[in-house]
């Protein structure tokens, strides 16, 4: 189960809001529908950000730790 | 299940200032990545962000205008600690050592996120500001009718 296929790694960190957020919007269609985004940012504000994404688009956050100050989501396109 | 995508966001920028220009700018790429149709109105002050670096105005005063509101969106100053131009280049530079994208990056993020710019008009007439002064990626110069048509469908209006 802690084994997730990454179709795409998304290096995001130093980037400030909304970039975050817009480079994984930009990238989601990149991966197939069910394909998975690991994307590592630094910014605090994509805690918000990147969940708030998802809801309004519709994809999914399977999984979400943070190692120091790297934050990393695991995105799953759902549509 | 998903909420209906294809929200509609319609925002009004009256000012030119370099804080609220941020502001703008950053609401409406989050609201274009979260697959919002977002429509900017520019009027009055808030033309300078569409602006080229051109000298505009006609007349005595179109050109007096031209020349205390001259240049484009670099040079618009914070509605706070501005010092003739000082607080620019302090805010620029403490936002260059922190990595916040810069007024003219954000400003062509929203146009590749697909953020449709409208000029008003009638500013543009009471300014002397031609269309060829402005960025060729002003999608129409129009007016108060057509944004308040664009308000009443969209899902939120902000007025900056």
């Amino acid at each position: 189960m802690d084994d997730i296929k990454v179709d795409l790694e998304l290096d995001l960190k130093g980037l400030l809001c909304p970039l975050p957020m817009v480079r994984v919007s930009q990238n989601i269609s990149k991966v197939p529908v069910g394909g998975v985004i690991r994307a590592t940012a630094t910014d605090p504000g994509s805690l918000a950000d990147i969940p708030s994404w998802a809801r309004s688009t519709g994809n999914e956050i399977i999984k979400q730790e943070q190692e120091g100050s790297n934050l990393i989501y695991y995105i799953k396109r759902i549509k | 299940m998903a909420r209906e995508l294809n929200k509609k966001a319609a925002m009004v920028v009256m000012s030119g200032d370099f804080d609220k220009l941020f502001g703008a700018f950053i609401i409406a790429t989050s609201a274009a990545a979260q697959g919002n149709e977002v429509t900017m109105f520019f009027t009055f002050w808030g033309l300078r962000a569409l602006k080229k670096k051109v000298p505009t105005g006609k007349s005595l005063f179109g050109r007096m205008v031209g020349m205390m509101y001259g240049g484009d969106i670099n040079r618009a100053t914070p509605s706070k600690f501005s010092f003739f131009g000082m607080g620019r280049w302090m805010f620029k530079k403490m936002m260059k050592n922190k990595n916040v994208s810069s007024l003219p990056d954000l400003r062509q993020l929203a146009i590749d996120l697909g953020v449709k710019l409208y000029a008003c008009q009638m500013s543009m007439d009471v300014m002397e500001i031609p269309r060829e002064a402005m960025i060729d990626e002003v999608e129409a110069c129009v007016g108060g009718g057509f944004f308040v048509e664009q308000a009443a469908n969209a899902d939120f209006t902000l007025f900056i």
